[in-house]
């Protein structure tokens, strides 16, 4: 034999399959079209559940998020030009939490001022401004950049100091050290003392007009409780929009993961109780983030019938051809037969011919499957993620189709009868 | 001289069954050919004459009887010990060549021992003797559709021979070629025949069996004639 086994019979492969470039060619296709669908359609769905459970997590998954939410407007009240609308959780709410739950480590209580920042002839106009006290930073696991988060002793003294995000100090203070300067937030100056890296833009937020949430300023809560107070005033059109809300937000920190779930079902019942309106939602890190992973799991269930039956439709095609190739090659495997190869011979032979169409289908595949999803990224906004086991599992999976529909056509080639194979024409 | 058996039928039969039909292709042969013998087998299509060869290459098993290539019984033996005896034992040339296309002159000729179980580790310089020796030297990386008639067959040739068979199988090896590649092609046969070779030719055509040592005439599945063409002798089967 000329050269090594394995290689040579590869190369006798790759010969007999350029005889017919465009059959070979076509079969190619059917596989690399299933291969690179698999790696691009796994690499969007785990872009999107790998951005969802980053999200979540960063909510913290021993937590219980309680909002306020305005409610629907009642038609009475829409008619008024100027009003107060007073709802949302309430200093009460964080009490009686605080209190009335053993489970509970902490209770941070946020509230959202709208202000407008100002450094120098540099404006931001519409910050997400939240006041809240040292804990928060804690409880939300967010971490400083510069400086030091609120204190102790600033919430004590109603201090007029504000820790800003990494966000607002590039846009304040371009190149400037932003600690120790003095913003002006209303009317009134704030020094600051350090500054914080942002969180993951959250989607489900539905960020309202205006709204921010890397350009973040927090302050404590006294202070802003002290300068002001619990009505906010947003100007539209025509008209002022006052609405009183004593906390947009309040943070519960559980003990322990498995009470979680207890704590938030407890923390439901008692604000359905003391709300005569639902002005509020609970969020529930915990429970997102095992809805997140059911969503994924029906997402790869859906998943993986596709790839199937795509790399099936593949594997028929190769078997079509191979069905073709040993049927019009007949008399080849009639004068083999008579020079001495036996019957596994045979099989390897046209097996080899039909591991090279799926392999080389499968290869790529990985590399079109590799360069879709950088492609889907660039055009539209969807995060995409590429896992080592993505183009592992696609190529494994063409590899073994190849092997699986090729059995039949090679078995077949190897049980015909040598004096037959040798007389047909 | 000591004339050793290359390859022995007793009591061969061959028995095809078509619907009802039952047709005897070889009804009861006992024969034997010696080692350095240059045979031709003879006879009207239907005779049988392709079936024996076929029974002879061991490509197909007698329906009864028995059949012995140097001595081993190739009834007791399976699929792949058929093969494996057809690789080391045996080399075929056909009417039509029977070159496997898309291999050059040289992968052509080395085809037998790519499925020997232990290939010789001078293979591939064997057949470039034996490429050299029919006259294709020059031609080691032509493919089939590339040569003339009598040098597909040529190939062909230095293909039954890079194995050193035992015994050459020759079916109407000359009935694609035109006269003179034909007596080019029984020269060679003359040569391999000179240098000890066991050579068996079915043909239909008078003036290429007369080239043989010895000719049996086939008709009905059956031995009727053997002719020694040196002697001119003739003894007559019933």
């Amino acid at each position: 034999m000329r050269k090594d086994g394995i290689l040579a019979s590869v190369r006798l492969g790759v010969n007999s399959l350029l005889l017919h470039k465009l059959r070979s060619g076509l079969t190619t296709l059917g596989v690399l079209f299933g291969t690179s669908s698999v790696i691009a359609m796994l690499a969007i769905g785990e872009g999107a559940s790998y951005q969802a459970q980053q999200q979540i997590k960063e909510l913290g998954s021993q937590n219980v998020i309680l909002r306020s939410v305005k409610p629907p407007e009642s038609p009475n009240q829409g008619s008024q030009r100027t009003r107060v609308l007073s709802y949302g959780l309430t200093r009460e709410d964080a009490d009686r939490i605080r209190e009335s739950f053993p489970a509970v480590e902490e209770v941070v209580a946020g509230r959202l001022a709208a202000q407008e920042l100002r450094y120098q002839d540099r404006v931001i106009a519409a910050p997400r401004i939240l006041a809240t006290s040292p804990e928060w930073q804690t409880i939300s696991g967010r971490r400083i950049y510069h400086g030091r988060f609120l204190s102790d002793s600033d919430m004590q003294g109603a201090k007029n100091v504000c820790v800003i995000s990494v966000d607002v100090a590039r846009e304040l203070f371009l190149f400037e050290e932003p600690i120790g300067k003095r913003v002006k937030l209303g009317a009134d100056y704030f020094e600051v003392v350090g500054t914080i890296f942002p969180r993951l833009r959250f989607e489900s937020d539905a960020p309202s007009a205006g709204e921010d949430t890397t350009r973040e300023v927090f302050i404590p809560l006294t202070t802003s409780n002290q300068w002001f107070g619990d009505i906010n005033v947003k100007m539209r059109a025509g008209s002022f929009d006052m609405e009183e809300v004593q906390l947009h937000e309040l943070m519960i920190g559980v003990r322990h993961p498995e009470e979680v779930v207890g704590v938030a079902n407890a923390a439901r019942a008692m604000l359905s109780k003391f709300h005569d309106q639902k002005d509020y939602e609970v969020i529930v890190p915990l429970e997102l983030l095992a809805q997140a992973e059911e969503t994924k799991r029906i997402f790869n269930i859906v998943l993986g019938s596709i790839a199937g039956i795509s790399l099936l439709v593949g594997g028929i095609g190769i078997m079509n051809v191979m069905l073709a190739t040993v049927t019009e090659r007949t008399r080849e495997i009639g004068i083999r037969r008579a020079l001495g190869a036996n019957r596994s011979h045979i099989v390897s032979q046209f097996l080899v011919e039909t591991v090279v169409l799926s392999v080389g289908g499968g290869a790529l595949g990985v590399a079109l499957g590799l360069v879709i999803p950088k492609v889907v990224e660039h055009y539209s906004d969807m995060p995409t993620l590429v896992t080592l086991s993505a183009p592992l599992l696609a190529f494994g999976i063409s590899a073994g189709v190849g092997v699986l529909f090729g059995i039949y056509p090679a078995w077949r080639a190897s049980h015909m009868d040598p004096v037959d194979a040798l007389r047909h024409e | 001289m000591v004339e050793d058996v290359v390859a022995s039928l007793e009591s061969v039969r061959k028995i095809y069954r078509m619907g009802d039909q039952v047709v005897n292709a070889i009804d009861g042969v006992d024969f034997a050919f010696r080692r350095g013998e240059y045979w031709s087998i003879m006879g009207p299509s239907g005779s049988g004459k392709s079936t024996m060869l076929n029974v002879l290459g061991c490509l197909d098993r007698p329906s009864e009887g028995i059949y012995r290539l140097g001595g081993e019984d190739t009834g007791k033996m399976d699929d792949n010990a058929l093969s494996e005896l057809r690789s080391r034992r045996l080399g075929f040339i056909f009417q039509s060549y029977n070159l496997i296309p898309q291999l050059d002159v040289l992968d052509n000729i080395m085809v037998p021992l790519l499925y020997q179980s232990d290939p010789p580790p001078d293979g591939e310089a064997r057949a470039r003797e034996l490429a050299r020796r029919v006259g294709l030297a020059d031609r080691l990386d032509h493919r089939p559709r590339e040569l003339s008639g009598g040098q597909m067959q040529r190939v062909a040739i230095a293909r039954a021979l890079v194995n050193d068979p035992d015994l050459i199988l020759a079916d109407e090896a000359t009935g694609n070629l035109d006269s003179q590649t034909s007596q080019e092609i029984l020269d060679l046969f003359d040569e391999l025949h000179q240098e000890g070779k066991t050579l068996i030719f079915v043909t239909h055509e008078d003036t290429v069996a007369s080239r043989a040592e010895r000719v049996i005439s086939m008709a009905d599945g059956r031995v009727k004639e053997v002719r020694d063409n040196r002697s001119g002798q003739v003894e007559t089967y019933s």
